[in-house]
Order: structure tokens, then sequence, then C-alpha cells
């Protein structure tokens, strides 16, 4: 009874003098949910808007973790698991949970721009955002198998509310329906791979999962040994999960329907946060293996070379697929299927270097490179995606069309909104001086470096490559049709005040530019994430 | 303020500073913001003329380097510095932009974008032939290909968005493979040997230490050298173009206006002349040595080919444009006859080898010249019939004494003529060739035959016969002044060119007789792959 008691003890101090001072972010934003449905529920506080609640905790939230990451980098606070291991509080974590508190500010900032939510859904709408975002927070910061599903289904069920947000759109309950289906169809096996994942090693813990299996796969095992079987398919199962998340290749498919259906604004949210906090899992996820022994590593670097294969296969698909496609937000989506290609390159460069039996000092600094070209290539893509996404929007409020022929001539008549657009269709192509570019470069390097390990690799960095052209195929058409096309005559003006609208438009477009010409504070820092996720130095 | 360092920071971005001060202009004050790119072009040639007299006469070394860390955890430097090569393309850049920009007058549609467009693209090039840094080529090779666009794009002729979408395309996939190439010698030159070189640990972008790599021999394998060859060469060579890969240039030459057609085929095109001289070459001379037959094969080539497909046109621009692909080819004839001994590995005939590649320098120079002196003569008189058939054209030189007198000369530039620009490269290119193969010789000379066939011809059609017969006759009136301005500045460095050749020479022989030595040194420290096997036997 005693022991229980300090058990308990224990627990409760863990709980309430470390974990919960670390999780205030997290609070911060439940906490504002639970305002804005106050506020709804009592007539006294209804005259309060909701999005300058959301903002307000929106704002509180990134603040703290600002600090929380400026803490962590100066080496004032040290990374620690949280609530018994369930969480970890690490760079790695915080520079995520920072990354998806500035985007809830972008989004939440758009949204009252464009006014999508009107006054009656606003609460609803703000409450579904910002319980997404925090899922994928807690699927950046999981270190505990449970967590990763929570975190997943966390973010995935406000999801497909906001995706059915336009109510009485038929394409919007269409899309919003099809999103359920394969969401929950996805999430079945991913939790499968869990609970195989779980009887395997008898630990949900990430980080002992390595260890834990090499206990129970026998040295020199192949493929035909049973215990490896389970593992590569559990491994598989949960890679399903994320890949659905991702709209990897071929689990892509709900993803330009859904993109289509939605508003361009909750497209724009999906589109980056999503991928954000699903990629934080992913590396999360690959790095489970390491500690392991040999044959641990050879399931691991197998899967990472399957990783590549899919990868260059997404980039390939996503790129080819959008050429044909006549809907800006339909053709967006085919582009960051293309995107989550590029960047899954970088994964799976992490997980071939990792994972490969010549593994040494020059091999744990090309492992940093290759984490630090997904953050930068994550946080480029927020600026960009989000900046496309939000033009579309604010255009559709005016001309009431997401076709691209119907932006013909736009320049003449918006030059700053068609400038935005351009800045950032620039930075998807990944030309230079845009971040897109260096982002870019960052990550074929790691896979140019992974080459050196393994043949597989020059067909992903071949792929990548020749993707980049692919890109501009479709890209530019946006920009014909803005810039070389004549307005037509009598299409619908477009006016916009320049305070609000200009300033936000300029705001998240140029840094894809200044991501480009002054990366070396970011890359700095984001080595230093990566070299304590890997190293934890 | 204007030391030789920091000169070319202001050449290349005092374009910029005009173009960001475009912005402010009012949309209707046309003349003044002419003017006021027009000074732009102005100080841009005088801060140029101004390096030359920083330069050192004699000294074939990079001077005026200057090298500031950029993206340090990348060794990125922003690394400028001018020999020679450098200066005189820059100078004739210069030169070239301001004319263009006098010929600019005639564009009414968009004026501010326009210029705004032809300043940035101008800070492009200067980087470009300033670049000392890989990366930062890079940068700049690519930051030109976004005004270019949007140049033919928006202000070309009836056909311009498919020729936009061709150049971009065809520029972008050589960028791409380029791209590869620059990481193939970053890593490249992270080994500990090359350590010794650059001094700090990591790979390297620094052009000048790269070259130095390569003439050691023993850090990059000649596998790597002839791969990296091969991606370069043909980056490089869409760029020139040369035969294969040459099919972008009759369509954005034709369709883009007469400024830019200057632009492009003055400057754009020398390009890709200076990358083979500056990168592709001392990067990789096995490389460039194994090649070497195959690049003389392909000169000739383009020489012949251009020339036929020049004398086939019935389109006036059509043809000056195939005449610049054969005019390229005596720039790549040039620089590729290096012969060398079996028996030492040596090159054979070295001076002969100098020659050739002053030959191609002269010719870039001269074509530089006239070419865009032939397209603004099209120019002209397209302005006032709006047709270009050939065909339709004759008896100008009654109707426009003097414009027929004017492009008379720089035609007979353009084919060749002693006494004018264009015959020194010529024979310097054709007389080298003797040395390496007397049939390629041969060959190349006959293209002079073709060359005057094809300009004659249509200096027949078009100035003489009795009386001008196409549509719009009574449009033909005499040159305006502004027009016999710029036509007199074509003129001039014709003459002075085809008389005092040594205005080039002066400046080039210094920095090719360093890059002949390093280049003959490279090749000869080389580890040959079949020697090795000989003397395993």
């Amino acid at each position: 009874m005693n022991e229980i008691g300090l058990l308990v003890q224990r627990l409760l101090d863990e709980t309430t003098k470390t974990s919960v001072g670390l999780f205030v972010p997290e609070l911060v934003l439940s906490g504002t949910i639970v305002a804005m449905l106050l506020c709804r529920i009592l007539p006294l506080l209804w005259r309060v808007p909701a999005q300058w609640i959301a903002l307000l905790g929106a704002f509180t939230a990134f603040a703290w973790t600002l600090c929380q990451f400026d803490q962590l980098v100066g080496g004032t606070m040290q990374p620690t698991p949280i609530f018994t291991g369930l969480l970890m509080f690490d760079q790695f974590a915080t520079f995520f949970r920072m990354f998806l508190c500035l985007f809830l500010i972008l989004t939440i900032t758009l949204t009252v721009l464009s006014g999508i939510p009107d006054r009656e859904d606003g609460p609803d709408f703000y409450t579904l955002l910002i319980g997404a975002t925090l899922g994928m927070m807690i699927m950046s910061s999981a270190n505990h198998l449970l967590m990763v599903f929570l975190g997943v289904e966390m973010a995935s069920v406000p999801s497909y509310a906001m995706v059915g947000f336009l109510k009485g759109r038929k394409k919007s309950s269409e899309a919003a329906l099809k999103y359920v289906v394969y969401g929950a169809g996805a999430a079945g096996v991913m939790l499968y791979g869990i609970s195989l994942l779980a009887g395997l090693t008898g630990t949900g813990s990430l980080p002992e999962i390595g260890h834990r299996l090499s206990m129970i796969v026998s040295q020199g095992a192949g493929i035909s040994d049973p215990i490896v079987r389970t593992i590569v398919l559990a491994s598989l199962m949960v890679l399903v999960g994320l890949a659905f998340k991702l709209s990897v290749f071929p689990f892509h498919f709900w993803c330009p329907d859904v993109f289509e259906g939605a508003a361009a604004e909750v497209a724009g949210f999906l589109s980056v946060a999503s991928k954000a906090g699903a990629f934080a899992l992913l590396v999360r996820f690959g790095l489970a293996f390491s500690g392991g022994s040999a044959a641990v590593s050879e399931i691991a670097f197998a899967l990472g070379i399957g990783i590549g294969v899919l990868a260059a296969a997404t980039a390939t698909f996503g790129n080819l697929s959008a050429y044909g496609q006549t809907n800006i937000k339909r053709m967006l989506a085919y582009s960051t299927i293309a995107h989550a290609g590029y960047m899954l390159m970088a994964v799976s460069a992490l997980m071939v270097m990792k994972y490969s039996k010549h593994g040494g000092a020059e091999s744990t600094a090309a492992t940093l490179s290759c984490i630090e070209g997904l953050i930068y290539y994550l946080f480029v893509y927020l600026f960009m995606n989000l900046g496309a996404f939000a033009i579309v929007a604010l255009v559709r409020n005016q001309i009431f069309s997401e076709e691209i022929e119907d932006y013909n001539g736009l320049a003449t008549q918006c030059p700053l909104l068609c400038f935005g657009m351009a800045l950032c269709i620039f930075s998807l192509i990944g030309l230079p001086p845009m971040g897109g570019f260096f982002a870019k470069l960052v990550i074929f390097a790691s896979v140019f470096k992974a080459t050196s390990v393994h043949w597989a690799m020059w067909f992903v960095l071949g792929a990548g490559a020749i993707n980049t052209v692919f890109g501009l195929f479709y890209y530019i058409r946006i920009l014909k049709a803005m810039y070389l096309k004549p307005r037509p005559d009598g299409a619908r003006k477009v006016s916009y005040d320049l305070m609000p609208v200009g300033l936000f438009v300029l705001m998240i477009c140029l840094p894809t530019l200044g991501l480009g010409i002054l990366p070396a504070r970011f890359t700095e820092t984001f080595n230093n994430v990566a070299s304590v996720l890997l190293t934890g130095r | 303020m204007f030391t030789a360092e920091t000169l070319t920071s202001w050449i290349i971005f005092v374009p910029t500073i005009f173009a960001f001060f475009l912005i402010f202009f009012d949309k209707k004050a046309v003349e003044p913001m002419r003017l006021w790119a027009l000074a732009g072009t102005v100080v841009t040639m005088f801060l140029s003329l101004a390096l030359i007299g920083q330069f050192t006469l004699g000294d074939g070394s990079i001077q005026g380097k200057v090298s500031v860390p950029w993206i340090a955890s990348w060794n990125i430097n922003y690394q400028l510095g001018y020999d020679g090569i450098s200066l005189t393309l820059v100078v004739l850049s210069a030169f070239v932009f301001l004319v263009s920009m006098l010929a600019s007058w005639g564009i009414e549609k968009h004026v501010k974008g326009y210029l705004i467009l032809f300043l940035i693209l101008e800070t492009g090039v200067m980087g470009v032939f300033f670049a000392l840094d890989f990366f930062l080529f890079y940068v700049f090779w690519e930051v030109m290909l976004l005004p270019m666009y949007f140049l033919i794009g928006v202000w070309g002729g009836p056909r311009r968005e498919y020729a936009a979408i061709k150049f971009f395309l065809y520029t972008l996939a050589g960028g791409v493979l380029m791209l590869i190439a620059l990481l193939m010698y970053y890593f490249g030159s992270a080994t500990p040997e090359a350590m010794a070189i650059t001094g700090h640990s990591g790979g390297s972008f620094d052009l000048i230490k790269l070259a130095e790599m390569a003439q050691t021999g023993k850090i990059f394998s000649p596998g790597m050298q002839v791969a990296g060859f091969i991606l370069l060469f043909i980056g490089f060579a869409i760029k020139v173009p040369t035969f294969p890969f040459h099919t972008w240039l009759p369509d954005a030459h034709v369709e883009a206006p007469t400024p830019i057609s200057m632009i492009l085929a003055g400057v754009l095109l020398k390009l890709g002349g200076y990358g083979i001289i500056r990168i592709a070459f001392p990067l990789c001379p096995y490389g460039a040595q194994v090649a070497a037959y195959a690049l003389v094969a392909i000169g000739v080539v383009s020489i012949i080919y251009g020339a036929f497909a020049a004398l086939a046109q019935t389109d006036f621009k059509r043809m000056v444009a195939y005449s610049s692909v054969s005019h390229m080819g005596y720039v790549l004839l040039g620089i590729a006859v290096w012969k060398i001994s079996e028996v030492t590995g040596a090159a054979e005939g070295r001076d002969y080898w100098l020659m050739g590649m002053n030959g191609a320098m002269f010719q870039m120079i001269a074509h530089g010249v006239s070419s865009p002196g032939m397209f603004f003569m099209v120019g002209v008189i397209y302005d006032r019939v709006h047709h270009r058939d050939l065909n339709q054209f004759g008896g100008l030189s009654g109707l426009m004494p003097n414009y027929s007198g004017m492009a008379a000369v720089i035609f007979f530039a353009g084919l060749g003529l002693p006494g004018l620009c264009g015959f020194i490269g010529e024979v310097f290119v054709v007389l080298s060739v003797w040395n390496y193969s007397k049939v390629l010789a041969i060959v190349s000379a006959g293209g002079v035959i073709l060359t005057a066939g094809y300009i004659l011809w249509a200096l027949q059609r078009v100035y003489l016969g009795p009386e001008y017969k196409g549509p719009h006759p009574e449009a033909i009136t005499p040159m305006t002044s502004r027009e016999q301005a710029i036509g007199w500045l074509l003129i001039v460095p014709c003459l002075a060119l085809g008389v005092y050749p040594n205005f080039v020479f002066n400046y080039t022989n210094d920095s090719l007789t360093k890059l002949v030595d390093t280049l003959d040194s490279g090749y000869q420290n080389t580890p040959k792959p079949n020697t090795v096997q000989t003397t395993q036997k």
C-alpha cells in the first residue's frame, strides 16, 4: 500500500513539477477552446468575436514555445521526456510546436481577412482549427506508440469536420466523407501495426524499441524469419498511417478531392500543418530503430530504401498528375503530393545513412544535414504553400472562381497579389534565389551523400532532379494565366484594399525570398535541432 | 569607395537599385522611367569602364577578389573577382544592355514592368560573370531565367508563350544537370587531400580552389571528371547553344521583342561559352580532354548546320537567329582544339590551342557586337512594315539609304569581312583547328563560305532590287536620330575591333595562357585509367 502511495506521489511530482510546466502552450490552446465555447454559451459574451480569442490564444502559445525553444538552444533548459516518457520535450519537438503555433496565427489571420467562417460559425471553426493543431503538436512530441496514435487521431478528426465546413456545398460534404473513410481505414491499419509492435517488444516507448527488437531478432535472420517478417509488417502498417497523412503515393487519393472540396484556407492549413506533424512523427518513428543490433539496423535500412522509392514515385506522380488540372486548388493538391515526395527523400536518406553498416563520424554529420534539410524545407514550405493558398482564397473572394483560366490577366488588376503568387510559385519550383531552392539543395545534397551507401539512392536523386523540371510545366501555367494572358472583357473586376490584405500577402510571401538569400542563421539553428535529436548534444 | 573589390558588387547591384526606385514612378510617367532605366545602364557602363582602369595588364590571375562568408555551415561564400576573360565579357554586357535600353523606346506596353525586369536581368548577367563561388554562380545563373521568361512571354511576338516556356524549360533542365555536378564537386572536395587546399573541413564551392584541386589531378577521379564534364557541358551547351540543344534559340530570338533579342544574342549566349571556359574545363580537365574530339565535332556541326538552316529561312529574324548558332559554333571549336601527344600526355601545339582559345574569346566579343546589331537592323524595318518575310522586301537602299548603309556594315561584320570584327575570331579559330584536325579545319572554313552565302543573299533580297513591293510601303521612313545613334554605337566597335583586335587580346591572352597551363598540367597529373592497366601487365 505504501509502495503504491509512493508511486502515486512520484507520478504527481513528475507531472506537476516538470511536465505541466513544459506543456503550457498546449494547455493555453485548450484553454482558448474552452473560452471560445464559453463565450458562445453565455449570452453576455456573445459580442466577443471568436477570432480575437483564438488569435490571442495562438499568440500566447507561440510566444511561450518561442521562449522554450530559445532556452533549449541557449542551454538553460535541457531536453527531457515528460509525462513519464509519453511525450518528449526537446529542440525538435519544440521547434515543431513553435512552427505549428506560428502557422496557426497566420491561418487565423487569413481567415479573418477572407472571412470564411461567418460570425455564427466562428467559434466552431476555430475550435476545430485549434483542436487539430493541438493534435499535431502532440504528434511532433510523441515519444510513445500510444501518443503516436492519439496524436494522429486528434489531428485527423477535427480536420474531417473542417473539410466539410462549407455546409450546403455538395463537393465539400463529399470531400469530407471521402476523407473520413480513408482516414478511418488508414488509422485502423496503423493501430494494428502499433499493437503488433507493442506486442512484439512489450513496450510502447519509442526510444526503447530498437533495443527491445534486437533482443528478439536473432543475428543474421533474413526475411524468411517469422519475427523479422512481423516486424516489417508492423512497421509498414504504421508507415501506411503516416503515408496517408502525408498523402504519399499510393495513399494520396483523398488529397485532390479534399483540397478541391474544402475551402482554400482549410486546404492550406492541411497541406502544411498536417504534413509538418506527420513528418516529425515519421522522423521519430524512423529513429526508433536506433540502438538496435545489426539485424534490426538492416530492417530499418531496407525500410529506408523503400521510403526512398516511395518518395521518388510520389514526387513523379504528383507532378505528372498536376499537369492536367484546370482547378487551381486541385493543382496545388497534386503539388503538395509532389512536395511530400521531396521531403520524404530526406527521411529516406536519413534512414539509409543512419542504418548503413559503414556508419561513422562522417555519416553522423551527413544524417544531420538530412534533418536540417527536412526542417528547412518545411519552414520554407510553410510560407510558400500558405502564400499560394492564401492568394487563392483572397482572389476567390473577388472573382468567385478557382479555375486557372479565370485568373487570366489578373496581374493588371491586382499586381501585389500576383507578385506574391509569383514569389510562391518560383519558390515551389525551386529556383534561386528563393528559399525553395536552398531547401531543395540541402535535401538533394543529403540524398547525393546517401548514394555512396546504396545505389538505389541514385534513382531517388535522379527522380528529384527530373521532377524539378516537370514541376515547371504546371506551375508556370498559373503565372502564364496571370501575366501573359489579357484580362477578358466583361470579367469580374478585382480590387483589394492595400493595407491589411496587401500587408498580409507580403508578410507571408517575402520570407520565401528572404529564406533563400539569408539562410545562414536558420541552417545553423536547424543543424543544432538535428544534432540534439540524433546525438543528444 | 570604388576600388576593384567594391566595383564588382556595384556593377552587379546598381541595376537592381535602379530597378527598385522604378517602383515609385508614376505609371503614366513613361518617359522619365525610360530615362531613369537608361541612366542605370549608363552608370553600369561607366562602372565597368572604371573596372578596366583597375585591371593590371599582364596578370592572368584573378584580380579584385572579394570573399565574404554567406552560408558558413556550407562553406558558401559571396565570392567575386575577375580576370581578363570575365572583364571583357562584362564590358561587352554593359555595352549591349546600354544599347538595348536605347532600343527599348519602342516598348509601349507595361513599361514599368518591362524596365524593372530588364534591369534585374542585367544584375543576373553581371553576377554570373563575376561569381567565383559555384553556388553563387548557380544562383545568378537561374536569376536570369525569371525576367527572361516574362520579357519574352509578355512583350514578345505572336508565339511568345510557346517560345518563353521553351526557353525556360531548356535552361532549367540544363541548370538541374549543373546542380548535380555542383553537388558532385562539393562532396568530392570534402576529402582530406582537398583540405590541404581549401584549409577548412567539408566540401567547397570555391571555383578557384576547385580548379586547383583539379589541377593536382589526385582529388577528382577520372570517372568523376568525365561524368562532371558531361553534366556541366550539357548545361552550358544549352545556353551557347550548340547543335543538338539549339532548338529553343530560333523560337526565343524570333518571338522576343527587338531589344531582348539583342540581349539574348549579345549576352546570354556568351554565358554558355563563359561557363565552359570558367567551370567545365578547369574543373574537369581530364573529362574535357577525353571529350575534346566530340566537342570539336559538335562545334563544326553547329557551324555548318546553323549556316545551312540560315540559308533556308524566309523570316529575316529567324535567319539572324540561326546565324548565331553557326557563329557560336566557332566558340566551342576554338576552346576545344586540345590535342595531346600520345607519349607524354602533354598538349601538342599548345600555342595553337591558346590561339584557338583567344579566337573563341574574340569571337564571343565580336558576335556580341555584330549579332545585336543584326537584330537591331531587323527590328528597325520590322517596326515600320510589320513583317519579316525576306521575299517581300527589296529596294530598301533607295528608300532608306542611311539605314541600308549601316545595316550593310553590320551584316558584313557578321559575315567576317576582313577589317571588321567577325573576321579575326573566325580566322584564329580555323587556323588553330588546322593543328588539331585538317579535315575539320577545311569543313569549318567551308562554313565561312556558307555564311557569306546567306548574308549576301539576305542583303540582296532586302536592300537591293528595284523597288519595295511588300505591305505598308507608306510606312517606310528614314531612321530616327535615336535609331541612328544606336546604329553608330554598334558600328564603331565593329570597326575598332576589326582594325585593332588587341583591344580584346591584351586582356584575354594572359588569363587564357594561365588557363591553358592549368588544364595541361591538370590532365597530365590525372592518373589515366588505361595506363594503369598497361602497367599492371
